[in-house]
């Protein structure tokens, strides 16, 4: 095969509209997901970089490259972009886009221009965002969970993250009612709820979540902005209002949002772990039902981040019970993917890799999310450096590097380019040892009782606070590594065929990257299941 | 480079899958009625016998009466009776603005009343009657709100019956318009009696 | 893709649930006039959600949809009464009511 230059291939070539406008007037599902897949990329360096001066500053006690003040903005907005502007859409979004038309034998999603218009509402809130940043009377610091009565009371440009945020669920909400319909509407013939891959499957739970819990951040927002321009008070003990309120509203909405971050992640390991381990997928059924019960029972758990609020204690009582509901099926989960590498023949290729280390760092968010689910534990670890970490370990570890995994896995399909593998073991390796010195410290810094969102600490923690910020060091490099080699794969990279993994499911089965409408002119009949390997060989490369 | 595809039965259900999003956006307000009902039960009757009862009424009258006539409006372009489908739009509209200028005056009686979100006199109130105004308004302000849309939405699809592009073979436009029209319908059908009628 | 479209509903239909909604609402408002206590809110929620259901089964043709739509539709109102309840384990068990 030849070099021809990117933009002569596949989707890159055909358009009605040539130049920038056949991108940011396409309602192909393709450059939709490719031009989500820039901006959130470009988001996460973004955050990455806050969270990289933040470590900086915790390095020793005292105060060194930022005030309080500043500190207090830094962790709101590396929070509120890595939330909202990176994880939430990340997997969805991005993957979703590109992928789940092609995997399940359609031609684009059932609504393509409501597809491009949450793109721009995805594109109005990032733009919202970065002016709260640097507009009106300072960077708001409230955490990115904007809790009242700081929230309604700081003078900083809350309102403008608020509406920001508020655009942002209103884009999650048209992908989700989006992706549904799809998936209901959109199967190729042949194409059976039980040959949807894993993918899908927890696309399709993700989605739900999107549309059934989203609408609830939305109102809060509108209320906490209402309350800042009108002084409405219904968060305000005042007026007959209650604070703690805000805390379940909020909440309702956020506890659902970690799995809309967490399950599409879940999917992506799904498939990579029996492509690089030639077997189906153990538990298919199971994998997708708990896929289902995960998004149903994260919607029954919000107030265990709320024990030490000052709600009653039987809420405290049923919340901690029904949280420990939502280990069952992710137990499931890791169980079902190490039961497919079980005697299977392991091919430790690079997005196979990051995999396996999104089983074991999600295996130890998990856990950690159990000690913080049983109120006893909580109310010691509650607002420590713990949460953090254990924070950074599901979404990091886990949603973090399946996206990274799903960057390898994917991004050649979509490029025709396949990256250098030896820097990506380097890139990875890096990752890996970074990512865990600097979350297991803050664990470990956590459970001594150091408090989150806190500038200065005390001289005890210093050990531990530096192993972080080296490992936080470590981490960086492996960053920039991973992207400018996969960067360098997208322009230089050898020239990739249709299945350079040896996959299964319909994206291997069209060119790399896929023409215009995916298919050619036949529709596809599908006539086999997602992880059935027989007779499918990768291509040499 | 784009294809046809043609599923009406698809469509409705993004508009269903909507109309999911906008109840549990509703919802957030109706869970906070509900908490401060709870919590300041007399003081809740004593601010909602402040309200016009027979303003609520007439306004669940009318509504009810356009979601009728919006009904009525999909028979009329299912039976290609383009000109009864029309009128019919046109009355749900009429009965849309009908709605806000009921609301207008209801709203100007209350607020030269002293009664509107963080003013004096509800303040002196005490708090129970202060979140019972607070929630009336932004809730009704909020339902008001997709009155409009809902209003907008109809003209356009009205227009384009009249120019032909919505068919008696092709309604589904005006069939989602509709279904909005009846989620502002079903809001109000909840939030007159929860403002209106507690003693 | 099915292009499948409802039969038309006629317009009696129509009419006369918009009866039964007028009726009710008539029904709704009598009974606030007399002060039952507590009995007067879940009346008036029980009138509204009857009314409720005539407009999504006739005026919404839910009835005419398929069983996906149906589910869809418990699905919310399943996630909305755990959000609703699940908020009370809070608010009603709270040692001072604010």
């Amino acid at each position: 095969m030849t070099k021809t230059p990117l933009t002569n291939t596949g989707f890159y070539s055909e358009s009605p509209r040539s130049g920038v406008l056949g991108w940011l007037l396409s309602t192909d599902h393709k450059r939709i997901g490719m031009m989500y897949l820039g901006c959130i990329t470009t988001m996460f360096i973004v955050a990455a970089a806050l969270g990289l001066a933040m470590r900086l500053q915790l390095f020793t006690p005292g105060q060194h490259i930022m005030t309080a003040q500043t500190y207090n903005a830094t962790f709101t907005v590396h929070g509120i972009i890595m939330i909202f502007l990176f994880i939430i859409p990340s997997i969805p979004a991005a993957f979703g886009n590109l992928l789940l038309p092609i995997q399940i034998g359609a031609r684009d999603v059932f609504f393509p221009k409501i597809n491009l218009l949450s793109w721009y509402l995805y594109i109005i809130g990032a733009i919202l965002a970065v002016l709260a940043i640097f507009t009106g009377t300072g960077a708001p610091d409230t955490g990115w969970t904007f809790y009242v009565p700081f929230s309604t009371q700081t003078s900083t440009n809350v309102s403008l993250a608020a509406l920001a945020a508020f655009m942002l669920g209103f884009s999650s909400i048209l992908t989700g009612i989006n992706f549904v319909t799809t998936i209901h509407r959109l199967r190729a013939e042949g194409m059976g709820w039980g040959r949807l891959p894993l993918f899908v499957w927890t696309l399709y739970a993700t989605a739900w979540i999107q549309v059934l819990a989203t609408p609830m951040l939305g109102i809060t927002l509108v209320l906490v902005m209402l309350e800042r321009f009108f002084g409405a008070g219904l968060f305000d003990v005042a007026s007959g209002g209650d604070p703690i309120l805000f805390q379940h509203l909020f909440w309702i909405y956020s506890h659902p949002a970690v799995y809309i971050m967490i399950l599409p992640a879940m999917g992506v390991i799904s498939e990579i772990i029996p492509t690089f381990s030639r077997k189906p997928l153990f538990g298919y059924w199971a994998m997708a039902i708990s896929s289902l019960a995960i998004a149903f029972a994260g919607s029954l758990v919000w107030a265990h981040h709320m024990y030490a609020s000052g709600m009653s204690d039987f809420a405290i009582l049923v919340f901690s019970l029904l949280t420990f509901i939502v280990a069952i099926p992710s137990a499931i989960k890791i169980f079902n993917w190490i039961s497919t590498l079980y005697k299977g023949s392991i091919e430790l290729a690079p997005p196979m890799l990051y995999a396996l280390a999104f089983i074991l760092q999600f295996a130890i968010g998990g856990l950690g999310g159990l000690a913080l689910g049983a109120a006893a534990a909580d109310i010691h670890l509650h607002d420590t450096t713990f949460v953090v970490g254990h924070f950074h370990y599901t979404m990091f570890g886990g949603t973090g590097f399946a996206f990274f995994a799903a960057l390898h896995y994917w991004l050649p399909k979509f490029t025709g380019r396949m990256y250098n593998h030896k820097i990506a073991f380097i890139a990875w390796g890096l990752l890996f040892v970074g990512f865990n010195t600097t979350y297991m410290a803050m664990q470990a810094v956590g459970i001594q009782g150091m408090p989150r969102r806190y500038y200065d600490y005390l001289p005890e923690f210093q050990t531990l606070n530096m192993v972080s910020t080296i490992g936080s060091w470590v981490l960086a490099a492996g960053l920039i590594v991973m992207f400018v080699n996969l960067l360098n794969g997208m322009r230089n990279g050898r020239p990739i065929r249709m299945n350079p993994w040896g996959g299964a499911t319909l994206e291997w089965q069209v060119p790399s990257p896929p023409p215009m409408l995916n298919f050619g002119k036949e529709d596809p009949v599908v006539t086999r299941g997602p992880y059935d390997y027989k007779g499918v060989k990768a291509d040499e490369f | 480079m784009s294809f046809e595809h043609r599923d009406d039965t698809g469509d409705r259900f993004g508009m269903w899958l909507f109309l999911y999003t906008e109840v549990i956006l509703f919802s957030g307000l109706f869970i906070l009625y509900a908490i401060a009902l709870t919590t300041y039960p007399q003081e809740y009757i004593t601010a909602s016998n402040k309200l016009n009862i027979w303003f609520g009424a007439a306004n669940t009258v009318v509504l009810l009466t356009s979601s009728l006539t919006i009904a009525l409006a999909i028979t009329a372009i299912q039976r290609n009776q383009i000109r009864l489908c029309i009128s019919l739009c046109v009355a749900t509209i009429g009965l849309a603005f009908v709605f806000l200028i009921n609301k207008y005056f209801e709203w100007s009686h209350e607020i030269s009343l002293g009664i509107y979100p963080a003013s004096e006199t509800l303040r002196d109130m005490g708090p129970g009657v202060t979140s019972f105004f607070n929630l009336y308004y932004f809730t009704a302000g909020l339902h008001g709100l997709h009155v409009l849309i809902g209003a907008t939405l109809i003209t356009v699809v009205a227009v384009m019956v009249a120019k032909g592009k919505v068919t008696s073979d092709r309604y589904v436009l005006l069939e989602n318009s509709a279904l909005y029209w009846h989620l502002v319908d079903l809001v109000w059908i909840f939030l007159f009696p929860l403002y209106y009628l507690i003693i | 893709m099915s292009e499948e479209k409802h039969e038309p509903v006629p317009y009696q239909t129509f009419i006369l649930i918009w009866v039964a909604l007028i009726i009710l609402t008539g029904i709704t408002v009598g009974v606030a006039q007399f002060d039952l206590g507590a009995v007067n809110v879940w009346v008036a929620l029980s009138v509204a959600s009857l009314k409720s259901a005539l407009v999504l089964f006739v005026f919404m043709h839910l009835r005419q949809e398929s069983l996906l739509f149906k589910i869809g539709l418990l699905a919310m109102l399943v996630i909305l009464v755990i959000f609703i309840g699940l908020t009370f384990t809070d608010v009603l068990y709270r040692e001072v009511l604010l």
